[in-house]
């Protein structure tokens, strides 16, 4: 027998035949459609692979997405941001954190740019990788700057609990977890009686891959019951995406309105227990969380709990971390695109005041981002 | 542009090239510094001239050193325009408690590159600085070659060529990632780190048309095909299955969210041929082991001038960018 590759494990994920055979029933599937319906992709990865493999060529007109507030990097608020530029240029201390972090602008530069001016900042790929910068630096301070959804949100507490139960006194803690439950409940049901643009054009919602394998596809029960909008959590690769969209649009065409699972082979209803007990014992849910683009979204971030101060850079450096407000760009309408309710180009800073090299709303951060993703391939969209 | 310099600035992408033609090309300024090929022509065309600086973490890699590094990277600048190397300058910058035997080592590898090469170094220089002041050492080498073949140019392309691969893509950006410290992957990897000469000349002596050659070095595949987009003003349109690529390459892209266009090579060019001449060059190419598995790729088109597209085997089509940014693994 051959050893198993992993291409193996994507391949048949990938194959041409099933995906021209997905598009195929969809179309079929699409004409029964009463009317057009958009679909929310949540997650910045799916609309990765949505970009990578085109997968919208692929669909009828009346099927259309729009895409999610799922990127984690290009939600972070310049404030938290400035926090980060600041603890990075602290004397004798280390900033860690994940890679896509670097590259994005808080009102005082990037992170990448804190480098230049002198300040030692690492990413790693596992958050554990921390403990060895932390051992060999041991006259330094190492602030591992935490960012994610529920996904990445258990590395970050494992780090934790090695950190408590070692009694490891060098690494600190800086938490910017964010959950997408909340944030789809303000996509579809925040009102706000002076804004009529606080509505939404989302039918249906892609549900999220792996941070579904964390926290069981149960956190989106509420969904089709409570807001009439079905869910169907899905894999990244274009057979998942595609197989989604059928499922999607036999709901609608069937009457139906539910949570299934087409990324069965990872996602169950409950979770990762395990990784949702760690998450449990170490923080709690902030009142609110503020989205770059969105602004503040109730219970959507995590904090540590108030027993661990002791490593909670948030505390401890609470002296000299920026408190100010930093305001969104007015004229950005990032919230109207995550809600489906206008298109990147009918932003009046699209491409002129914003720009990928100059983001100003979430958006336009990163390729995930619908105003990005718009500048890069407008012309093939 | 930012006002400071930072890493991302030298990635041989989108903010690099700002950074080049900003500072340097404005100050610079002149009909051959602005052709912008891998070595400047010059002396009414008869000879190629070019330099590069090398610096790379970890010094010793699978597949090469910095030594090699700095013999191949220049030389294969050279042959990239038809030219036959020749003479090399050698400058070190070393930094102080560097390990002698660690240099003698370096120092043979380029020994041995510049042999296959069939170039001698005639001039050097060496600097000791502080510790702290540079990461272990640093090698600049200059170098002059012979042009066999007059004319290869990347601001010629048209619809007749076609464009090809020498080998399969990523090895060496793929192999210095998984060796960097905070990436825990281990693999059999190895730098694709090779001279090219040799390759250029059998088809230069075969007669091969070839309209333009680039070493995929720093920015990969993606960033020579998007500079040739808009030096020839036209478009690329790539066959995305046709592209060669390691399974270990592919399982590193997988794993760090990387695209093997993107990653670095130091052995592996892409070529512009006339199309008639596909199968001759493809032949000699294929005699070659580090050119063995050599493929077309794209054809040049008029569709989206000055963009590279890249065309998937389910009828979906997706423009291939000049990589941006510092290379970064993806966190989901």
């Amino acid at each position: 027998m051959s050893e198993l590759q992993l291409k193996d494990l994507y391949d048949g994920f990938r194959n041409p035949e099933v995906i021209q055979g997905f598009a195929k029933l969809i179309k079929e599937e699409a004409r029964k459609l009463s009317k057009p319906i958009n679909i929310m992709e949540v997650c910045g990865g799916h609309t990765h692979s949505i970009m990578k493999f085109g997968l919208p060529q692929l669909l009828p007109k009346n099927i259309s997405f729009i895409h999610g507030p799922g990127c984690p990097v290009c939600i972070m608020p310049k404030e938290r941001i400035d926090h980060a530029y600041v603890l990075a240029m602290q004397k004798d201390t280390i900033l860690v954190t994940l890679g896509d972090m670097i590259k994005v602008p808080g009102s005082r530069g990037s992170l990448q740019d804190a480098r230049a001016n002198g300040a030692d900042v690492r990413f790693v790929y596992s958050p554990l990788d921390t403990l060895k910068i932390a051992k060999q630096n041991p006259e330094k301070k190492v602030i591992f700057f935490a960012i994610g959804f529920e996904t990445t949100t258990p590395m970050t507490t494992a780090l934790v609990d090695i950190v408590l139960k070692r009694e490891i006194k060098n690494i600190y803690f800086h938490i910017n977890h964010v959950t997408v439950p909340e944030v789809m409940v303000e996509l579809i049901d925040s009102r706000d009686e002076h804004v009529d643009s606080y509505n939404n054009r989302i039918d249906a919602f892609l549900g999220p891959s792996h941070v579904s394998v964390i926290t069981g596809s149960k956190i989106y029960e509420k969904f089709p019951k409570e807001y009439a909008r079905p869910v169907v959590v899905t894999g990244f690769e274009p057979v998942d995406v595609m197989e989604a969209i059928l499922m999607i649009v036999k709901q609608f065409n069937e009457g139906r309105c539910e949570l299934e699972i087409e990324y069965k082979r990872v996602v169950s209803h409950d979770g990762n227990i395990k990784a949702q007990a760690l998450i449990e014992k170490y923080f709690e849910k902030t009142s609110l969380f503020k989205w770059r683009g969105l602004g503040n979204v109730p219970k959507s971030g995590y904090k540590l709990q108030d027993k661990y101060a002791d490593i909670d850079a948030e505390k401890i450096y609470a002296d000299i971390l920026p408190k100010e407000e930093i305001e969104d760009h007015k004229l950005c309408i990032c919230g109207d695109i995550l809600r489906g309710m206008a298109k990147p180009d009918e932003c009046t800073i699209f491409g002129t005041a914003c720009k990928p090299s100059a983001p100003l709303g979430s958006c336009m951060v990163s390729s995930e981002g619908a105003c990005a993703a718009y500048y890069k391939y407008g012309n093939l969209l | 542009m930012n006002k400071q310099i930072t890493l991302a600035m030298g990635n041989g992408g989108e903010e690099n090239n700002e950074l080049i033609s900003k500072i340097f090309y404005k100050a610079f300024k002149n009909d051959i510094l602005q052709k912008s090929e891998d070595a400047a022509v010059i002396h009414g065309g008869e000879l190629a001239f070019s330099t590069d600086s090398f610096t790379v973490s970890p010094l010793f890699f699978p597949g090469g050193d910095i030594g090699k590094l700095a013999i191949c990277g220049t030389c294969n600048d050279l042959a990239m325009m038809g030219a036959k190397p020749k003479y090399l300058t050698c400058s070190v910058i070393i930094e102080e408690g560097f390990s002698t035997r660690e240099l003698e080592k370096i120092v043979r590898s380029m020994k041995n590159e510049l042999e296959i090469n069939g170039a001698i170094v005639v001039s050097g220089d060496t600097k000791v600085v502080p510790r702290g002041s540079v990461d272990k050492i640093f090698i600049n080498t200059t170098g002059i070659g012979e042009i066999q073949k007059k004319g290869i140019s990347s601001n010629k392309i048209n619809k007749d060529d076609i464009i090809l691969v020498s080998r399969d893509i990523g090895k060496h950006g793929a192999t210095i990632f998984t060796t960097r410290e905070g990436i825990e992957l281990s693999s059999e990897l190895k730098s694709d780190c090779a001279s090219l000469t040799h390759q250029v000349q059998a088809l230069i002596e075969a007669g091969v048309n070839i309209t333009a050659m680039r070493d995929a070095t720093r920015g990969g595949v993606s960033a020579v095909l998007n500079e040739w987009a808009k030096q020839s003003n036209i478009c690329i349109e790539v066959n995305e299955q046709s592209i060669p690529v390691a399974t270990e390459v592919e399982g590193v892209c997988e794993i760090l969210g990387f695209e093997a266009l993107n990653l670095a090579n130091e052995g592996t060019f892409v070529l512009a041929i006339k199309k008639e001449d596909e199968q001759k060059a493809l032949d000699i190419l294929h005699t070659f082991e580090n050119s063995n598995n050599a493929v077309k790729i794209a054809d040049v088109t008029g569709q989206y001038i000055g963009k590279v597209l890249l065309l998937s085997s389910y009828g979906t089509k997706r423009f291939l960018d000049t990589p941006t940014g510092e290379l970064l693994p993806r966190i989901c």
